[in-house]
Order: structure tokens, then sequence, then C-alpha cells
């Protein structure tokens, strides 16, 4: 049926920036996508994927080849929208088969606009990209592949566009979830409070802090440290977000401002940020890392973590002050996962701890920083 | 372990595995698995410590009894993977369930009630359905499923009446849930990592084992998913294990499948932990393939101190083994059930196992690896297509061997694929994929073929075979037409990562996409064929075969390309060739790839087709008709040694004598041949192997029920044989045209009329005279330079001077010009490595060049007997007397310096050991009553009580032996003979039957499956029986050493010098 079908669907193409075309068939939205292709090696998640923030600027290619069997839920959006500009399928099922699902993927992708081509060889694709590098392209079905590739020259690179303003929110507001209630501590104290600095968060980090009895604000990437200080925050969290960290000097800047005057965890983005902060620029990978599969070390322990990961940017390690330790590596390429403050209540992350999509080994750490939190918060409540 | 620097001792008691190879281990034990054996090899060789967890339950089972012994403390040895406590913990059901509770992970609910109030107070506790299922009751006889409390009443209260100690358990009933296994590795500094999830098929009811199983899930969201990672690496963490784990689950697939749970469901629907298996398993092999993630060789690092982190991965060279596999393809086994053999077994899957083998397949699409797992059952003639023709518009839909045909067929019918889904269990998921096969053939058998239409098909796996019936083409015509229109199969690589890191291992599976990464090699390179699913008369011997033969040809400094199917082997590891293609084994799949290796101008590698058994033999006439190269004796070879008229006329301007007989194709002709030759005669299809429908018949009436089946088998001729009763002897033969090599001879002690592969076989022959010897030699030398064999042949005999008085009586049965079933066991016994000359000979080397001589190789002064392993307690309703249908799904061996310890250790071995004092259950044949007098004799001698049916018993009085009698109908006085047997009154059985009289049989059904359900010794065959009790009147002590010193070190092979 869904294979007879997309036979009947339109010709679509993939055409990268280097010249090299892949051929499908469209689904999805029609009209055109551009952004940098990139490739994530999960077996499933696609729906929290797709509303990542941290995709936003890019055409998502999944190596698994079926997408959409379990269709759409009401519950695994990680931002209010599909955050990819495209996605590149093996094959996108027209017969999902899950009691919680509501549309199909390719309704949902229709429906909001994002053009997607299936019936790709996307295993050829991914060996393409592993050994060219990540590049630009643009998913079309009504030109050629010249035609494309002449429009797809005349737009701007990924690198030159700080995604985090297009991601973030534009006013503070309080995190809310119906399906996380909130425990008030047992001595009638106000729950903790943690700033999120949303630099394109996804709801399952700030629903992991609501969970842990903290109230959840989130403030525009804009926000400067005094602001931030003066929502009276036990913690502050650095989001994760898209795009090229070298672009976020005015985060960096808050970030300083932090520091010190409140425990602070940071993941990916945030991450990164914290390691330009310790004299570390960040510099971009190859291909990046995106899946659910990444082996992080623990430096102090020696175990060995199953991580969620998506990102293109790394901080280097080489440069880094002695402010901070990097306290967990890649068991693959050795670059940093995780920083770590000598002195002050400050760690930083490179994967997601918050998973969704992805394993929740290292959950742990939301429980490791809501202590931090509370213990500063004991502190204060001694003064 | 090797690399590790560390000194292995291996001990097992099967010969046939690669594993009990010299080369694999330091030192090798083919020894039986006691715990009298075991103390000792430990006290000989004093080893640090011991690693369990590799060999299955059997080493579990082992490493506990050893444990209980006191004999690890006692030689101070340590237990490596998983600790005594960790196995009670996960083998204990109260301790596994307490364990559970402790770390907050779900079991279903269960109680043990003894009294209905009890029962009804456990309904709170259980809900309905539930599951009823009596205490010591045989096959859950009286239990049931409940869904009503009328049901639960009813069974409950049968239950309890139905169990000899009034017990029933009474079990919250997951029927119809989804289930899933999770492979779980864990090393000793607690880093944890799941390397598949597998989904079955066919929801909760249905053994692992027997389901359609899917790598990975495929019908579970992100959030289910890692609920149940996260809830195995607890487990495997509580349990403490390190090394490799396996947790099955069963998961609610809808909310209105639990309506009592309640609170949570607005996120995710409850789930129990089913079952954990704390070792490398059946599915950690498959996960194994299905991943490319070397299971058992991470685990065994781990076991002996590695952390996960520390161990290369293999695969990519780069990373190491501490990571989660990411497949870009979809993996589909299917389980391979012996009931082509078994006509008369019970089909219906339940909690027992029944399958004996499965196949395994991987594409990029559901189907594609669906179908291509088919193709590779290799269950005669049955495609996709096949459907029984009593299933009209409602097939039965639940869980047999035959439920996906039944599904197929009903999507066919028109039923509604949500009532298939509904009455099956099987997720709507699977069966809107099938709904789209079904649809694809009705496009195919409509519409004209197009490229278009032709490539979607074959997306979706359908063979040029099942296009061409559809389309009503020639197959030939598919595969020109596929050729015309650039329609080929590329190939993608098996990487554990999905692409993202370039790797090394040469693991590859086809698929209808745009890019290949098989590229063909300029190297030498030779196709081994293996030999697909294992199965009754198949077995892993033949992988055996097919790993050796690699081997062999990469020391000859060619690329070895292994094709196979098969996910349980050696074969199918990555490092044993180098390309591995996990294909089904038909012409298209190894044409395509032939292909693949030619290239766009190259010549096609040469196949070997001598290794995999009639599997790879069945193709070779395919790959000639193709003008592809076939290494070794030639296709027409093959086809001389199974045409009766061709081999007949060889054998007579031969002048070596064969039982009379004829090939024939109507009942007229069978008929008249039998008349002329004389009952008893063996009637068996042509080609086929394993002796599926061979029969010995006694008169004309039971010729002609047994014809149509012979002639059903659809191999072409039936023969027709004179039955001679004698002693049957079997060699293996090495040729390489101008000499034969031979490396023994083995005597069967069970007489003509049990087929080979259930015999127990003695090497050297006990009671062959020289001349008879010389006559084995000489026709197997004259026969295989007749026949043009360029590697292995096996020859059957039977030797029966009485029929020809005069000379040395020994007749041909059966010649087969490819390796046999005994090259394992005779390579190993005699230490000539066979399928390495064999494979020298086909790269052109010469026996003599090899520093091999012709003629019988020395004999060894040893006595090594092989017997037969059979699995028959879990196949309800079949028979299991031995005769010339093969039976057995495995082997064992038993050696010594003399043959009466040798027989009792294969005895011992394969669970017919027998001790002074044992009761036993007499029932003898006519036929057999004058041979029986010794062994009555010695049983009485060496204190066995008897127990008799009562013809026998009067034969033991005769002897002035006292005897009880049993009656044997069933519905006269009690104790009858199933009583005696189900009571434990009597400890082993001897039930002999005469010919192959049917009605003869039944009566004695009922004492041989109690006894195989009683897992007691049941001897079917008087010289079995003689052989065994034989080794009781000499009960002295076994040997216990490495294989190699058995041997006579003078005559070392030259390949081993």
């Amino acid at each position: 049926m869904s294979l007879i079908r997309t036979s009947e669907r339109p010709r679509a193409l993939l055409v990268l920036a280097d010249g090299r075309t892949f051929e499908g068939v469209g689904v999805g939205a029609a009209g055109h996508a551009t952004g940098e292709v990139v490739f994530n090696t999960s077996m499933s998640g696609y729906q929290e994927a797709l509303t990542d923030p941290s995709y936003r600027g890019q055409i998502l290619t999944a190596t698994f080849p079926l997408q959409g069997n379990y269709g759409i839920d009401e519950f695994s959006d990680e931002s209010r929208e599909v955050q990819v500009r495209g996605f590149v399928v093996r094959e996108m099922t027209d017969l999902p088969s899950h009691w919680r699902s509501r549309s199909t993927l390719h309704q949902y992708l229709a429906e909001r606009g994002i053009p997607a081509i299936a019936e790709v060889d996307t295993r050829a694709l991914t060996r393409h990209l592993r050994s060219r590098g990540v590049v630009m392209g643009t998913i079309t079905r009504d030109e050629t592949a010249e035609e494309a590739l002449a429009r797809l020259r005349r737009e701007p690179d990924y690198a030159e566009i700080d995604y985090v303003a297009t991601v973030s929110t534009r006013e503070p507001y309080q995190f809310r979830d119906p399906r996380v209630v909130l425990e008030l501590p047992e001595d009638g104290s106000a729950p903790p409070h943690i700033v999120v600095l949303d630099l394109g968060v996804k709801r399952n980090i700030m629903r992991l802090l609501r969970q842990r009895g903290a109230a959840v604000t989130a403030v525009p990437h804009t926000t400067r440290a005094e602001e931030i200080l003066a929502l009276r925050p036990d913690g502050v969290l650095l989001s994760p977000g898209p795009g090229d960290p070298m672009l976020l000097d005015h985060v960096v800047e808050t970030a300083r401002g932090l520091i010190g005057r409140t425990p602070v965890m940071g993941i990916c983005l945030g991450h990164q940020v914290v390691g330009r902060l310790f004299g570390a620029d960040a510099y971009k990978l190859k291909f990046g890392h995106r899946g659910a599969n990444h082996p992080v070390r623990d430096e102090l322990t020696g175990r060995v973590y199953i991580t969620a990961q998506n990102h293109g940017f790394a901080v280097d390690g080489d440069h880094l002050t002695s402010d901070v330790v990097p306290s967990q590596i890649h068991l693959n390429d050795g670059t940093v996962e995780g920083l770590q403050h000598r002195t002050e209540p400050v760690f930083t992350i490179q994967y997601h701890a918050e998973a969704s999509p992805g394993p929740n080994d290292t959950e742990f750490l939301f429980d490791r920083f809501m202590s931090s939190v509370r213990s500063g918060d004991a502190v204060r409540h001694a003064r | 372990m090797r690399e590790e620097g560390i000194r292995s001792i291996l001990v097992n008691s099967n010969p046939a595995t690669i594993m009990t190879d010299e080369e694999v281990a330091d030192v090798v034990y083919i020894e039986p698995l006691t715990v009298e054996v075991l103390e000792r090899i430990i006290a000989r060789e004093r080893p640090d410590a011991m690693l369990p967890t590799l060999g299955g339950q059997t080493g579990l089972n082992l490493a506990i009894d050893l444990a209980e012994a006191g004999i690890l403390d006692k030689y101070n040895v340590r237990l490596l993977g998983s600790s005594i406590r960790t196995i009670r913990l996960a083998e204990d059901r109260q301790l596994f369930r307490d364990m559970l509770t402790e770390i907050g992970e779900p079991t279903p609910a269960s109680e043990i009630v003894e009294t209905w109030e009890q029962a009804v107070a456990a309904l709170d506790v259980v809900g309905l359905p539930a599951v009823i299922r009596p205490a010591y009751t045989l096959g859950g006889t009286g239990g049931g499923i409940a869904y009503t409390h009328e049901e639960y009443e009813r069974i409950v209260r049968n239950g309890l009446s139905a169990s000899p100690i009034s017990q029933v358990l009474v079990e919250q009933s997951l029927l119809g849930w989804k289930e899933l296994e999770y492979e779980v590795m864990r090393d000793a500094n607690d880093t944890c990592i799941v390397i598949c999830n597998m989904e079955n098929l066919d929801p909760m009811g249905v053994h692992t084992g027997d389901s359609i199983v899917v790598a990975p899930s495929q019908t579970l969201s992100d959030r289910e998913y890692h609920m149940l990672r996260n809830s195995a690496l607890k487990i495997i963490r509580a349990l403490g294990i390190e090394g490799g784990c396996n947790v099955q689950f069963a998961l609610a697939p809808r909310p209105d499948v639990v309506p009592w749970t309640g609170s949570d469901s607005a996120a995710r629907l409850p789930y129990h932990v089913i079952e954990v298996n704390p070792r490398v398993s059946r599915s950690s092999a498959l996960a194994s393939k299905a991943t490319g993630y070397p299971i058992a060789r991470v685990a065994a690092k781990i076991a002996v101190g590695r952390s996960l982190h520390e161990i290369q991965n293999s695969v990519t060279e780069k990373t190491t083994a501490a990571f989660e596999p990411a497949l870009d393809y979809v993996v589909v086994k299917i389980p391979r059930w012996p009931f082509d053999k078994f006509g008369t077994g019970d089909r219906r899957l339940g909690t027992q196992m029944k399958a004996t083998g499965e196949v395994m397949a991987v594409d990029r699409t559901f189907e594609g690896a669906l179908q291509k797992a088919i193709r590779s059952l290799e269950v005669g003639g049955r495609s996709l297509l096949w459907q029984k023709p009593e299933w009209t518009s409602e097939p039965p839909l639940d869980a047999t061997d035959e439920r996906i045909w039944a599904v197929l067929a009903a999507i066919r019918g028109g039923m509604a694929l949500a009532e298939i889904s509904r009455r099956s269990g099987i997720d709507p998921w699977f069966v809107e994929r099938l709904g789209r096969i079904v649809e694809m053939e009705r496009v195919l058998l409509h519409d004209e073929l197009t490229p278009t239409l032709l490539h979607q098909a074959k997306r979706l796996g359908f063979g040029d075979r099942e296009i061409a019936t559809l389309a009503d083409w020639l197959p030939e015509r598919v595969r020109s037409a596929r050729e015309e229109w650039d329609i080929r199969p590329a190939y993608k690589m098996v990487d554990t990562c999905a692409a993202e890191f370039d790797a090394v291992t040469p693991y590859f599976y086809s698929t209808y996409e745009a890019e290949n990464e098989a590229v063909p090699s300029d190297l030498d390179r030779m196709l081994v064929i293996g030999s697909g699913p294992i199965r009754i008369g198949q077995g892993i011997e033949f992988d055996y075969c097919s790993v050796r033969a690699a081997r062999a040809l990469q020391n000859a400094g060619v690329q070895a390309i292994m094709a196979n199917s098969n996910p349980e082997t050696v074969s199918t590891d990555f490092d044993t060739s180098s390309r591995l293609y996990f294909e089904p084994l038909d012409e298209e799949s190894i044409r395509d790839l032939l292909a693949n290796e030619a290239g766009e101008e190259g010549e096609a590698p040469t196949s070997i087709v001598q290794f995999g058994g009639q599997t790879a033999v069945n193709i070779a006439p395919r790959l000639a008709n193709a003008a592809l190269p076939i290494a070794g004796s030639s296709a027409d070879a093959i086809d001389l040694a199974e045409d009766r008229g061709r081999f007949g006329a060889i054998l007579t301007s031969l002048d070596i004598p064969q039982p009379p007989g004829s090939a024939v194709s109507t009942i007229e002709d069978a008929l008249s041949t039998a008349n002329a030759i004389g009952y008893p005669v063996l009637v068996r299809p042509s080609y086929v192997l394993g002796g599926r429908a061979m029969e010995v018949v006694q008169d004309a009436g039971e010729l002609r029920r047994f014809f149509g089946a012979a002639l059903a088998e659809n191999t072409g001729a039936v023969l027709i044989d004179k039955y001679l009763l004698g002693a049957e002897v079997e060699v293996d033969a090495i040729c390489d045209g101008v000499e034969v090599l031979i490396p023994g001879i083995m005597e069967h002690i069970e007489r003509a009329g049990v087929h080979s592969g259930d015999s127990m076989a003695v090497y050297p022959p006990q009671h062959m005279t020289e001349e008879q010897r010389a006559a084995v030699v000489d026709y197997t030398t004259r026969m295989a330079l007749a026949m043009n064999v360029r590697g292995l042949m096996n020859v059957q005999f039977v030797i029966a001077p009485a029929a020809k008085p005069g000379g040395p009586g020994v007749f041909v049965i059966e010649v087969n010009p490819r390796s046999s079933r005994t090259v394992p066991f005779l390579s190993k016994v005699t230490g000539v490595p066979m399928v390495q000359i064999a494979v020298n000979i086909m790269l052109g080397r010469s026996l003599a060049e090899q520093g091999y001589a012709g003629g019988l190789w020395p004999e060894q002064p040893l006595v090594a007997v092989k017997a037969p392993v059979f699995s028959m307690s879990k196949l309800v309703d079949v028979d299991t007397f031995l005769g010339p249908e093969m039976k057995s799904t495995g082997e064992v061996m038993g050696v010594d310096h003399t043959f009466e310890p040798a027989v009792r250790k294969a005895m011992i071995a394969s669970g017919l050991e027998i001790r002074p004092g044992t009761p036993f259950l007499l029932s003898i044949s006519d036929q057999t009553k004058d041979e029986s007098e010794l062994l009555i004799r010695t049983l009485h001698e060496a204190g066995c009580r008897m127990y008799a049916t009562p013809g026998t018993a009067r034969l033991i009085r005769s002897l002035g032996i006292p005897a009880e009698t049993v009656p044997k109908r069933l519905n006269e006085a009690h104790p009858n003979v199933v009583d005696v047997i189900r009571d434990g009154i009597v400890k082993a059985v001897i039930n002999t039957l005469e010919g192959g009289r049917a009605d003869v049989r039944r009566d004695g059904f009922h004492i041989r499956r109690t006894a195989t359900e009683a897992r007691i010794p049941c001897f079917t065959s008087i010289d079995t029986a003689r052989a065994a009790v034989a080794s009781l009147a000499s009960p002295g002590s076994y040997e216990v050493r490495p294989l190699n010193e058995y041997r006579d070190p003078s005559t070392i092979a030259p390949a081993h010098r």
C-alpha cells in the first residue's frame, strides 16, 4: 500500500551543495527546504528530534530506515513547533500503529509546512556526509538538480545565522505541565526556583526539573545576568540550542555574571558557552555527534554512560583555563563532554541528559544539580 | 581469551562443533558434561577460574552442581561471569520475584493455592483473565486460561484434582501483550549497555525461541523503548552480572487490555519482567548477528576482568566495545520447526520450544527481511504464496508454525486487517505490512510487469520465483528482465554504527537500493555455500565443515566468501570468512551475489558446494546450468550418485554389489519391483537427506500406504530396495582423482533400518573381518575414482554375509559425493583434517602433494562412539522409536581406549546412562526376543529389577529370573505400563518393535512417549539396549583426558606436523 502509494507521490530531489544529488519521493509539505544536512543514528524518537530546537536550520536525515512506525502523539513535542527545515528518510509509513498515535508523520509534517523526502538511500547519504562532512542541501520537487543547486548557492550558509534568536522565547514564562504535579516542600517554604536561559530549550529539561520539585522560569536568550539574578533563582540552567556558539558573545557575558553567584548547569550549547567563558573556543566537528548511542566516560569514576547527543560544535579542551576540568570525555573521539568548575557549583555537559529522545543513563545529573541548588538554599536560609 | 594471554581448557561432549576443534582452545576435552568428569579435569588441569556463562543452561547447571559439591572451593576455582548467587537469583522463581520487588520492577502477579477458598482470595491479586497451572501434571494437563469467574472456578477445581499434590499456580494472564527482549552487557566497573532490543511478532504466549522476532523493535515509541531499557539495566546491575544477560518483557499493547491500570496510563502502559537469562543465550547469538556486535567475545573479555571501554570494537577498529549498536536495517528471525518430518506432531506453539533451528534475514524494509527469511527456511517448496487447501475464508490464526502463512491467507481471503490483528494478537503494524505484501501480490497478478513494478516488488522482498508465479512468467525470464532493466541488489554492510564510522567488517546483506558497498576484490577468492537452518538431518556438522573450508581457503591464500542464512552458526561470525553474505541459500540469492562478485566484466568466483549439506548440493545443478563454476566434484558427479539408474550401472560395471532394487515412479512398478526382490523392502524418495519419508515395509499393503508419502516429496523417483538386515558401516573418503584417502571406518551399533544419523557409530569397527574391511576400502576407492570425485565422499554399506554367501557380504547402500555429518567426528578422532585436505584438492593440490597417501589411515588406539541426541520431550505426539527416518537433532561423543568405557561415556553424555540397580520396564518384540537373553541376564546380574509386559515377562521368567508383569493396555488393571513410568517405579525402558508395522507402533507409543516425557532412557533398538547394558556389566573406570592424548602420536597428519 504505502510503497505503492508513494510511487504515486511526486518525485523529489535532495541536492547537496557539493553537487551530489539523491532521488526520492516528496512527503510532508510541498515547497523547498534548505539547510545544513545532518544525520542522526537513533532508532526511535523522530517526533522528539523533529521538534528539538537544536536542529533549527538543518535538514535531518534518519539513518534508521523506517520512520513513522508509531505515529505522532500529543506528548512528544519538545517545543512549540517542528524545528527541522526538512526530513530525509528511507521509508515513511502511512500505517502507524500505536494506541497514542493521533496522526501520521506525513500528515504532521505536511500540516506544519515541513518538506520531507522519502525513498532515499539514506545509508549512501550518511556515508557521503561522514566522509565529506556536513554540507548545505535543499529538498525540491519542482526543479532540476541544476536549478536547485543554483538556488541553494544563493541562500545563506548555516554558519552565518544566529538561530538562537529564532528559537528562544520572546518573553519570560513560568513552565507548567499538567502531567507533572509540582510537589511543594513539606515545611511550607517556597520550592526552589530554577531560571532556564532559553537558547532553544527542550521541554523535557524543564519537566525533569519540575519533577524534582523546582519552580521553573524560562527567560529569553538576551536576558542579562542581573536581570536573571533579580528573579532570585536558586540555580540557573543554560539550555541547549542551535548553531555556532562563537556567535553568542552576549550569552557568554551572561554566564560570566552568574557563575559564583548561583549554581549553574549547562547543557550542550550552554556547555559550549561556559567553555568559551573559561578560555576554550568552540570548533566545528566534521559531521557532529547525533544519536542515542554515544559513550561518555566520567573521568572521576571511569564509568561509561550511553548518552543522547545532538551537536555540531565541540569545546576545545586544549585551551581551558585551570578554573575548570574536563570531567567527561567522548570515548570515540576524545572530545570534551563535560566541565566541572574547581570551586563553584558549576558543571556542564555536552550531551543531553534529559534524553527525549534517548537513554536516561545520566538523568541523575539533574538530581546532582538540584542538590547543589538545595544546599545553596540551605546556606541562604541559614544566613 | 587467547588474545588476553590466558590458557584456556575447553570441555564439551559435542564433536560436531567448531569449538571442540583442537585449534580453538589450548586444551580440548570431548568428555561428558558431568560433575565427576569436570572434577577430574579440574584436578588434572588446576585452572584458576571457570567460565560457565557461554555454555547455555548446561553450563550454568553444571556450575551450580560443582559449587554445591564443593569442588570449586576444594580446588580454589573462581567462577567468572555470574556468581552462584546471581545464577540462583535468576533461576529460582521466588528469589527472582523478591529481587524484582526490591528494585521496584514489576512481575506478573501470581499465587500458589491449594483450596478453592485460597483461589478466591488469589483472584483479587491476579485478576481476570488468569492462567491456571496445576503443579506436577505433564504437559500442563488440567490447566488453562479463565476469562470469567465461572471459567475460573471450573478450571481451578479441575486443576486441583488433576494435581497429585492438589496445588495450582494462579497467574495474571499476559496473553496478547507484546513480548520484547533486551540483550544487556555489564562490566565490573558497572558500565552497562544494551546491545540490541528485539520485538516478537508473536505476542506473549509463544516461547521466544518459537516466535518470529524482529530487531530492532518496530512498534515501540522512544519512551517505551527506554522504559524497558532502563529496567533491563537495573536488573543486570541488581544481579551483578559481569558479562551478557538477556531480559524478557511483556508490554501492554493498548489500555483496553489492562483495565485495572489507572493512574499512569496517560504516559505509559504497564510492563512486566518475564524472564532473565544470566548468561549468553540463543537470543544473544541472534543479537550478535543482528547488530554485528560480538557478544560472546566481549562477554569472555569482561569475564577475565576487562572493562567495556578497554575492549576494541573489532567492527570499526577505532571505537570501543562501550557503545550501543545503531542499526540502519531491519532483521527478521523465523524459527525452523521439524514438523516437515514429524507430520503427526502437535503444531501448536506455546511455552515449550519446538523449533530446532532458525534463519535470519536483513534488509532495509521489514517486508524484504521477512520474505528473505521465508526463502531461507527451505521448507519443501513453501514460499510466501503457499497456503493449505483447507484454508478458505477463515484460516486458523492461533499460534502454530504455519501462522504467518495463515495470516497471509486470511488477508487474501478478505478478512479485515484489524480483525486479523484482534484474533491473532499480532500488532496491527505487522499485519498492515503483511497486507502490503498481499496488495503487491494482487498487482503482480493483474498488471503488466514493468521496470517500476518489478523494482517495487523486489524492494518488498519478492523472490524471482514468486514474481514469476504471480506474473505467469518463467523465473529465468524474471532474472533476465532484471538484468535488462538493471534491477539488481546492492549489498550493504552490517557495521554496528549505521554508517557513522568507516567499518572494516566484511559482513553484507542485499537490498534494492542505489549504493553497493560490497565492491568485488581482485584477489583470488572462492564462495563457500553454507548449510542454512539447523534441522533434523542437517545439523551443526555442516557448519563445522563450512567454517573449516573457509579457514582452509584462507590458509591457502584464497579469500573465502561465505554465504549462509543461519544466525546460530560460527560460519556467520564476521571474522570466520574474508567476506560474509547473510543471504537465503537459494538459486536467486547465490547467483545474485556471484554476479556482484564478478563485477562488471570479471568472472564469478568458483563455488564450493560440498560442505553445506543437501542445501548446497541442491544448488549445484542450478549453478551448472547458469554456467557458474563449481569446485571439486562436478554437478554431474553429484547427479550420478543420486540417479539410481546411472549409479546402478556404474556399480555393475565395477562389480560392486548393492541390494537389489530400482527407481520407480508408479505404484504398479513399485509393487512389481518389490515382488521381484522380495519383502521387506526399503522405500525412500531420491535426493532427500535425513531419510524423510523413508520406511521399511513388510508387505504390499504397507508399500501402498508409504509409496504415496514418498512420492509426495516430489523429488522425482522413489527408490525401492531390498532391505538387508545386517551391520551398517560408513566411511568418509577424500579423493583427488588419482588416490583415495579413507581416514576411518565407522560401524553402527544399530543394524540397518535405523537411520545412520540416529545410529550410534563406533570408530574403529569392532566386529568387521579383515576381508570386510578390505572390501570397504576397495569399493570406496574404486567408486570414488569411477565417479570422478574431487574432494569428500561418504559411503554407507550394509554387511550381510548371508545375503551373498562366499564373499565379504559388503553391499553399497548409498553414496554421497559431499561432506557428511560424520566428517567432524572422524576428523577429530583420527586427527586427519578432512575438510582442509578436500579444499586443497579443489585448489589443485593432490593428496601426495599434501603429504598423504591413498588407502586407510592408520587406525588409532582409541574407541570413539558417536551417539545421537533427541529433543523429543518437547514434541508432543511424535513417536520416538528409531527407524529409517532421522529424528535426532544433535550428537555427543564418548571416547576412551576401549569399547565399554567409550560406550558408557556416550550413554552418559546422551542422557541414556543406566546404573546397576536401575529398575527397568521391558517390552520386547517377538523378533528380538531371541537376542534378548544375554541382555536380560546382564540386567539381572546388575541388580536391576524388571517389570515387563506379559509376553516379555514370560520370556524373563523362562530364564529363571523374576519379573513383575505390567498390563500393556491402558484400560486394563493398574498400575499399567504408563503408571509405572509416571510414578517413577521404573527408571529406564527397553521397548523394541518389529518391522515397520504402524499398528504395532501404536501399541508401544504410550510407553515411549511417557518415558520421553519422564526424561528417562528409552531404548527402542535392541542393539542400543545391548550396548548400554553391556557397559553396565563392566562398569570399571573410564579415562578423562584431552582428545589428542587418546590418539597415536606417531600418526600425526602432515597438516599438523
